[in-house]
């Protein structure tokens, strides 16, 4: 039904159009008109939409509410009588009946009646929609059309009507986030009414599986998340480790060495790096890499354990090498030729002007890249929690088996907790301070790539 | 009231058919007085494409020892290109290619086994557009002597930065301030900064494009001065929009047009009494 009425307030919109252009093209024969035809029929076409769309929408949302409450309201004393879930369950049966789903008949000697009365309200509000809606669309367009003339401003309406658009589609994005955000708060806070801040910012150990056995209690669980950050820590050190250097290497090979046809070809491959799922690179870790460290630690007589932060930091670093290297690419090509020249004019051989002039000029740009990916590498979950393992180990040694906040947070979610456990409220409180770690990061990143930018302008 | 008269239609009439005339590079011959005894710098039959448009058409020109050459023609003849042939500069530009003979003291330096670093290390430029590097002014005139291991003990550079900056003329103005960035001087300071890190690493050639083009006549009269200088021991070709500059500072000046070097000759003898009509036409300010 709602689509049937939708795409007649689509023709009365497109036919609005028509009309809107087609009058104002005929007043252009005589005189200079304000705004263009095209103008005038669109101006008329969101009058014709807009509005309609809008009844329709909230007509939509809120017929349920108002007709369950009519019914209701239509039902004899006893039902009144009735607790809290029979109530429900009486209200579910009459929404059965009225559909036609013929169940198990508690025999409630009212259902009959009020499920016809449910089934003409809805008939009823449905026509009245209906003619509603196409009542506003329509005399929407008779008003509006009958506005075209010389001198009427459509274009500034029209453009109104984008600026509201654009408005409000970042105003969602933004409450979005706000609400992603303050969700995470409120939920921490859940947490922090349980366990003491100092506790989880200070404490050294990490073991939330002992809160759930309730005979315990949950003050029994350890809920220091100091390990847990170290670990994070720790193998997004060995990951910059890796992809540093190369990623820096090929950031100024390509920018600077490799002839355009390499360049056109290695760039977008390496590129290609950034796209392949982390799961996959996970798997890679667990299967491939890990113990292909272990055992040369082995052989080189090392404790390394079969699960280990260095495995998971040389994928994850494998993994960020493309977000150095582009970011990085762009900000050494971004370099002025100017300055090459000037340093080649000196004498300068090529690895010199490298050195001394390029680098120092972009080493904001590329402290920027290497903090966007750092913050990557701190909330990357799958890879470590495939290859690092599960066991909040405090330990500086990337030879050990060390956990990382995004792990926690899925192991805290996953199984059948209570949602106000302390486990599972933990996820909100690793998430919150994670969140407040990248966000400094990038805000760190984005203020030294913007001074960078400024510097040639 | 004042009337300004447009050029009159005959001359024009007549400067295109000239212009079409010189279009037909095989038959223009440099006039004047292009070679000198015994050269520092002997370019013979240089041309230079880039990719497909030929930017200079068998440019022959020497440039003399303790002399300074001025280069002029209006905007897009080649000026900047000829000059970045000598160090060779136009390495560094994708798709150019320049053929022809260059010789500094009889070396040819597109020669194979030419060594472009030392080469640029004796052949001095100063850029169009100041391009100080993104560091302090110390270390942007410290660049070339610490590169060249020029200097030795710490002192001994700070002899060599304040000698250039003195002779650059921004001494004073910098003084007290040598190590903040040089990105902060002003556009005249950058250029006479250019000029300085270039002099820095004594070269024995100097290639200057329209350096006072950003200066003012204060600034502008300081660096002829040094120009004047200079030429004691150095060789110098400058590039320059300003037919006073050309005539104050230079011994021999070049005339370039579309790629074609049209007349050289000794600068007096050539604002006084040019031999091509098209030198004569940009100099009396007819086009350019
Ligand atoms: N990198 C380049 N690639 C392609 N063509 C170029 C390049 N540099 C210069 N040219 C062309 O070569 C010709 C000569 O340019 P050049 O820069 O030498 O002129 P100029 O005499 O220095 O002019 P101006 O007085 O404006 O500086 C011009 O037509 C220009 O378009
Ligand atoms: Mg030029």
């Amino acid at each position: 039904m709602t689509i049937y009425l939708l795409a007649a307030i689509l023709l009365v919109s497109l036919s609005g159009f028509y009309i809107g252009k087609n009058r104002a093209s005929a007043l252009v024969v005589g005189a200079r008109i304000q705004s263009l035809p095209q103008y005038h029929g669109l101006r008329i076409a969101l009058w014709c939409g807009l509005p309609a769309l809008f009844l329709l929408g909230l007509w939509v949302v809120l017929e349920p509410f108002v007709i369950q409450s009519l019914v209701r309201n239509s039902l004899p004393p006893e039902f009144f009588n009735l607790s809290g879930d029979e109530a429900i369950l009486a209200m579910m049966e009459i929404s059965n009946l009225a559909q036609g789903i013929v169940g198990t008949q508690s025999g409630l000697p009212y259902a009959e009646q009020a499920a016809s009365l449910l089934i003409s309200m809805n008939q009823l509000s449905d026509y009245a929609m209906i003619v509603v809606v196409s009542v506003v669309s329509l005399s929407a367009l008779v008003v509006a059309q009958s506005k075209v003339t010389a001198d009427f401003p459509a274009l500034e309406s029209v453009e109104k009507a984008f600026n509201v658009f654009i408005f409000l589609s970042s105003a969602v994005a933004v409450l979005t986030t706000v609400a992603i955000v303050l969700s995470l708060l409120f939920e921490s806070f859940k947490f922090f009414e349980q366990v003491p801040l100092h506790e989880f910012l200070f404490g050294l150990k990490w073991n939330p599986q002992i809160a759930i056995r309730a005979d315990q209690g949950a003050s029994t669980g350890a809920f220091g998340a100091v390990p847990v950050f170290s670990g994070t820590l720790l193998i997004a050190f060995v990951a910059i480790l890796v992809a540093g250097p190369i990623g820096l290497a090929s950031a100024v090979y390509f920018a600077e060495y490799a002839n355009p046809r390499v360049r056109d070809v290695a760039k977008p491959t390496l590129e290609l790096l950034a796209g392949i799922p982390t799961v996959v690179y996970g798997f890679f870790a667990a299967l491939t890499v890990a113990p292909l460290v272990r055992e040369l630690g082995l052989s080189l007589g090392l404790a390394v354990e079969a699960r280990s932060a260095l495995a998971a930091g040389i994928v994850m670093g494998i993994m960020i090498i493309p977000f150095i290297s582009s970011l990085a690419d762009d900000v050494i090509t971004a370099v002025p030729q100017s300055l090459r020249e000037g340093s080649y004019a000196m004498g300068a051989t090529q690895s010199e002007t490298i050195k001394y002039v390029i680098f120092p000029a972009a080493l904001p740009g590329i402290v920027g890249a290497f903090l966007l990916a750092i913050s990557r590498a701190i909330g990357e979950t799958m890879i470590v929690a495939m290859a690092a393992g599960l066991n909040a180990n405090l330990t500086a040694n990337p030879l050990e088996n060390v956990t990382t906040v995004t792990v926690q947070i899925v192991v805290a979610l996953i199984g059948d907790q209570e949602f106000d456990d302390p486990k599972t409220l933990s996820a909100f409180a690793l998430g919150l301070i994670l969140f407040f770690m990248t966000l400094i990061l990038n805000v760190f990143a984005l203020m030294i790539v913007k001074r960078y930018r400024e510097q040639y302008e | 009231m004042i009337e300004i008269s447009p050029p009159s239609k005959k001359s024009e009439k007549n400067f295109t058919t000239r212009l079409e005339s010189v279009d037909e590079f095989d038959r223009v011959e440099t006039v004047g007085e292009m070679f000198v005894d015994r050269p520092k710098v002997s370019c013979l039959g240089v041309s230079v494409h880039y990719g497909d448009k030929q930017a200079l058409f068998n440019i022959n020109l020497d440039l003399g020892r303790n002399e300074v050459l001025a280069l002029i023609g209006p905007s897009g003849c080649g000026k900047t290109t000829f000059l970045r042939c000598i160090n060779r500069m136009n390495d560094t530009i994708e798709g150019c290619r320049v053929d022809g003979e260059i010789k500094i003291e009889g070396a040819e330096i597109n020669h194979s086994d030419a060594d472009v670093v030392s080469l640029r290390s004796k052949v001095g430029m100063v850029f169009q557009k100041p391009n100080p590097f993104p560091k302090s002014i110390f270390d942007n005139i410290a660049y070339g002597p610490r590169i060249h291991g020029l200097s030795g003990p710490k002192n001994e550079l700070d002899d060599i930065v304040e000698a250039a900056l003195k002779r650059a003329g921004l001494w004073e103005e910098v003084s007290d301030r040598l190590h903040t960035p040089a990105t902060g001087l002003s556009g005249g300071q950058q250029q006479r900064l250019c000029i300085a890190r270039a002099i820095a690493v004594n070269p024995e050639v100097i290639l200057m494009d329209e350096p006072c083009s950003a200066l003012d006549p204060i600034a502008t009269a300081r660096i002829e001065e040094l120009i004047d200088d200079l030429r004691e021991k150095f060789t110098i070709a400058i590039v320059t929009h300003s037919m006073h500059q050309a005539a104050r500072v230079s011994q021999r000046t070049a005339y370039f047009h579309m790629g074609h070097l049209v007349e050289v000759g000794v600068t007096d003898q050539m604002f006084t009494n040019p031999r091509q009509r098209l030198t004569e036409d940009y100099i009396t300010g007819r086009f350019g």
